[in-house]
C-alpha cells in the first residue's frame, strides 16, 4: 500500500458498452455495462479468459477503438474529464500525457525502424516542453529508471536488439515519460519468461508505490493478480461478473466461474495428481448476455432461472457484502472459512 | 508416480538420450555462406525416460528444450550423441526404417491451428496417418478406428466433416492429440500443449493426457514453460538452461526441495494464484537476462547470474550433473553446501554489481519474444 494511495478516483469507468457493427452483420456487444473506479496508488485487475472484453475495455478507456464500426456508450473520467465523445485532439493530448498504456507484444508496439532514443524522446517533445538535448537526457534518465542498463548506448539501439524482457522495460520508460496519473497495462508479461516477468512485476509494484499511479492491470494470469492487485473484477462475456478484494476473491470465491478458474489452474504448490476440476466447454459455446446468465451452460451451480429468465432481465451486478459485488443468483457458499486459509488447500 | 511408471522403474527405458547435442551453424556473407559460430541449443543431454511414465521438461525460451524433443524425434538432426528408442539409435535410422519407428513416436504441438491444415477435415485429417501406415484395414476399418479416436478425445462424431477452424482452441487440441495417439504410439512427445489455451480448457486437455495415459499405457515427454502445468503431470522432471540439462528429480521432491540455484530462481518466480503465499514467499530474483548460447559463459553457464556464485571452480570448471541422492541429479559444484544452507545467496543487486550487469534484463539476445509470439521455440539464427 502506498502513502499516496487514496483520494478521490483518478478513474471513473461508468456502465461502459462497447458494441461492434460490421455492416450485413448482427453487432456484437464485446463491452456491456462495465463500471469500475481507480484510486491514485491502487493496483485494479481486469481478469478474464480471452474474448471476455477486458483488452477492449482498455482500448475504449484509452480512446483507441476505431471510430468506423464501434459504438461506445457510456461514461469513462479522467480525473473528473469526460473521455467518451472527446474529439480526437483533446484525446491526443491526455494519450501519454495523463495516461498511458503498455501493451502485450513489445516487439509489436515499438517502430522497429526507429531507434529506441528517438520513440522515448517523441513523448517527451509531443507533451513537455523540451529542448531536444533535454528530452535525450531526460530520455536516459526514464530507461535507468526502470533498470535499462547502460541506457546512453541502450537509446541508439533498435528494438530488435534488445530482448523481451528490455522491450517491455522501454515501453514502460515511455509510458511513464509524463509521469501519468493512470497507467493501463494489458497483458504486459504474458510475452515474457517467468523469471524476466518476475523483474517486470516487481517494476510495476515499485512504480506505483513510488509515484502512486493508478494502474489497471489486465490480465488472465490469476497467479499475477494474486500478487498484484489491490482489487480485482472478474469479466465473463463483456460483463463484470465478480469484484472483491484480491484476498476476499482468492479465499471466498462466489461466482461459480471464478471458483472454476481457481480450481482448473494447476499450482506450483500442489502435489503431483492433484486433480483440476475443469469449467465444461468453453466461452465461445456460452450465450451472450440477452438474459439471465451467460456463464449458465458452463455452469454446475447453474438452475432453471439462470437460463430462463423470469423477470425479463439479465442477472444483475449486486451488492455482496462489504467491497463486494456479485453478479450471480447461485453463489458458491463458503460457510465458515477462518481468515487466512483458502478455499483451495492450504498455502504452503 | 503412477503405479505403472513404479512397475517399469527396473526394466530398460523405453527412451535413452545420450550425450545429445544439436547445433545451429550462424551463416554470414550474401555471396559465400561462412559459418562464423554456432548455436548450441542444446549441448550435452543425457535423459532416460521410464516406460509408462511422464517425463518433464521445462526451462525459459531458447533453453532448448522445443529442440531438444525434435532432435529425439528427429526432425532436427542431431550434431553428436545417440537417442536410443527402445534400445535401437533412432540417430542411425534411414529411410523406411525411420519412417516405420516415428510411427511410435508421435507429437503433439503448441499451436493447434497452425499444426492442422486447414483445407482438410477431421475425418481426412485423422485417416491421412493412418493410410501413410497402411494400417487400420481397409475404409471401413478406418471409419471403424476414426470414431473410437474421436470418442478417446472427447468429441462427438459430427466432428468428422467439419474443418479445423469450425472448432474452439480446446476442441483443436483433441484432434490434434487424437491425431498423434492414431498410431498408437508408444512415445507421445508434447511440445507446450496447453500454453495457447485458455486456463480453464487448459485443465480439460491436462485431466485428457492423463485419461489417455492410464487407458494407453503411454509415455509421454511433456515440455512446457509452465512449471505448475509439468508439475502437476510429471513424474520425473528436468530442468534445463541454456542447452544442457541442470537439475533432475522425481516430480514431487523437486518442488519440494529444489537443489539447483537455477530452479530455485525458476520457482520462486512463478506467481501462484494465492495472495497469502504471494506475500509470505521469498522471491529470488535473477541478475539479467538468458546469456546468448551461441556464445555461452564458460565455466557453469549459469554462473553469470547465480545468486551462490563461489570465486573458485563456479567461472571455469564444468559441472557435471552428478547424482545427490537416488533419483536426485544436479549440476552444481556446490549443490550439498547451498542445500544445506552452508553458503547463502547474495542478492540479485550484489550479483549484478559483481558481474557488471543490471538487475534487471541486460539485453543479451533479442531470442525470448520472438519465440513465445511466434509461438514455438524456433532455434535462433537458423537459415
Amino acid at each position: 500500500m502506498s502513502s499516496l494511495q487514496g483520494g478521490a478516483p483518478v478513474l471513473e469507468v461508468e456502465d461502459l458498452s462497447v458494441t461492434f457493427q460490421r455492416k450485413g452483420e448482427k453487432p456484437t456487444r464485446a463491452v456491456d455495462g462495465v463500471s469500475f473506479s481507480v484510486a491514485p496508488g491502487e493496483t485494479v485487475g481486469l481478469v478474464g479468459e480471452s474474448g471476455c472484453g477486458k483488452s477492449v475495455t482498455s482500448l475504449a478507456i484509452m480512446g483507441l477503438l476505431p471510430s468506423r464500426g464501434v459504438k461506445v456508450g457510456g461514461s469513462v473520467r479522467l480525473e473528473g474529464e469526460e473521455l467518451i465523445g472527446a474529439g480526437s485532439r483533446k484525446l491526443r493530448s491526455l494519450r501519454g500525457a495523463h495516461m498511458a498504456m503498455v501493451f502485450q507484444d513489445p516487439l509489436s508496439s515499438l517502430n522497429p525502424t526507429v531507434q529506441i532514443g528517438t520513440q522515448v524522446t517523441e513523448v517527451l517533445l509531443e507533451h513537455r516542453d523540451m529542448s531536444k538535448a533535454e528530452a535525450a537526457a531526460e530520455a536516459v534518465t526514464l530507461l535507468d529508471r526502470v533498470g535499462i542498463p547502460d541506457p546512453r548506448r541502450r537509446l541508439k539501439e533498435y528494438p530488435h536488439q534488445l530482448s523481451g524482457g528490455m522491450r517491455q522495460r522501454a515501453l514502460i520508460a515511455m509510458a511513464l515519460a509524463c509521469s501519468p496519473r493512470l497507467l493501463i497495462a494489458d497483458e504486459p508479461t504474458t510475452a515474457l519468461d517467468v523469471t524476466i516477468q518476475a523483474q517486470i512485476l516487481e517494476l510495476l509494484k515499485e512504480l506505483v508505490v513510488d509515484t502512486g499511479t493508478a494502474l489497471v492491470m489486465i490480465t488472465h494470469d490469476l497467479g499475477v493478480v494474486a500478487g498484484l492487485c489491490d482489487r480485482v473484477h472478474v469479466m465473463y462475456s463483456g460483463k463484470i461478473i465478480e469484484t472483491a478484494d484480491r484476498h476476499e476473491l482468492f479465499a471466498r470465491p462466489r461466482q461459480p466461474y471464478t471458483g472454476g478458474l481457481l480450481a482448473s489452474v494447476p499450482r506450483l504448490d500442489a502435489g503431483r495428481g492433484t486433480p483440476l476440476t475443469p469449467i465444461r466447454g468453453s466461452a465461445r459455446d456460452a450465450i451472450p448476455w440477452a438474459e439471465g446468465c451467460a456463464f449458465a451452460p458452463r455452469c454446475d451451480n447453474a438452475q432453471d432461472d439462470c437460463l430462463t429468465e423470469v423477470s425479463g432481465s439479465v442477472v444483475p451486478l449486486a451488492y455482496d457484502g462489504p467491497g463486494r459485488e456479485l453478479r450471480c443468483r447461485h453463489p458458491l457458499e463458503h460457510p465458515t472459512a477462518p481468515s487466512g486459509a483458502t478455499a483451495l488447500g492450504a498455502p504452503r | 508416480m503412477t503405479a505403472a511408471a513404479a512397475h517399469a522403474w527396473g526394466e530398460e527405458p523405453l527412451l535413452r538420450v545420450r550425450g545429445l547435442k544439436v547445433h545451429f551453424p550462424i551463416k554470414r556473407g550474401v555471396v559465400f555462406d561462412r559459418t562464423v559460430g554456432h548455436v548450441q541449443a542444446v549441448d550435452g543431454v543425457d535423459l532416460s525416460i521410464a516406460r509408462g511414465s511422464t517425463y518433464g521438461l521445462v526451462g525459459e525460451s531458447g533453453c532448448g528444450k522445443s529442440t531438444l524433443g525434435r532432435a529425439i524425434l528427429r526432425l532436427e538432426e542431431p550434431t553428436a550423441g545417440e537417442v536410443l528408442f527402445d534400445g535401437t539409435d533412432v540417430a542411425s535410422l534411414k529411410g523406411e526404417a525411420l519412417r516405420t519407428m516415428r510411427r511410435r513416436m508421435q507429437m503433439v504441438f503448441q499451436d493447434p491451428l497452425g499444426s492442422l491444415d486447414p483445407r482438410q477435415n477431421v475425418e481426412s485429417l485423422l485417416s491421412e496417418p493412418l493410410r501413410a501406415h497402411g494400417l487400420g484395414g481397409g475404409t471401413a476399418g478406418i471409419a471403424e478406428k476414426i470414431r473410437g479416436l474421436l470418442d478417446a478425445v472427447g468429441l462427438p462424431s459430427a466432428a468428422l466433416r467439419r474443418y479445423p477452424h469450425e472448432f474452439s482452441g480446446g476442441q483443436r487440441q483433441r484432434i490434434g492429440i487424437a491425431r498423434a495417439i492414431a498410431l498408437e504410439p508408444d512415445l507421445l512427445i508434447a511440445d507446450e500443449p496447453v500454453s495457447a489455451l485458455d486456463v480453464s480448457v487448459q485443465a480439460q486437455v491436462l485431466n485428457l493426457l492423463e485419461e489417455l495415459q492410464e487407458r494407453l499405457g503411454l509415455t509421454y515427454l511433456v515440455i512446457a514453460h509452465d512449471l505448475a502445468v509439468v508439475r502437476h503431470i510429471s513424474d520425473v522432471v528436468g530442468v534445463m538452461y541454456l542447452g544442457s540439462l541442470v537439475e533432475q528429480a522425481p516430480a514431487d521432491d523437486l518442488y519440494e526441495q529444489p537443489l539447483h540455484p537455477y530452479t530455485r530462481a525458476l520457482m520462486s518466480a512463478v506467481p501462484v494464484p494465492d495472495p497469502v503465499v504471494e506475500e509470505t514467499r521469498e522471491r529470488i530474483l535473477l541478475a539479467g537476462d538468458l546469456p546468448s548460447p551461441a556464445n555461452p559463459p564458460s565455466g557453469c553457464r549459469f554462473h553469470t547470474r547465480c545468486p551462490w556464485r563461489q570465486e573458485t571452480r563456479c567461472d571455469d570448471e564444468v559441472p557435471v550433473l552428478r547424482e545427490l541422492a537416488p533419483g536426485r541429479l544436479v549440476s552444481c559444484h556446490w549443490a550439498e553446501e547451498i542445500r544445506d544452507g552452508v553458503l547463502q545467496p547474495k542478492s540479485a543487486d550484489e550479483v549484478a554489481a559483481l558481474m557488471g550487469v543490471s538487475v534487471r534484463a541486460t539485453g543479451a539476445g533479442p531470442i525470448e519474444t520472438d519465440a513465445l509470439v511466434q509461438g514455438v521455440d524456433e532455434p535462433i539464427e537458423r537459415r
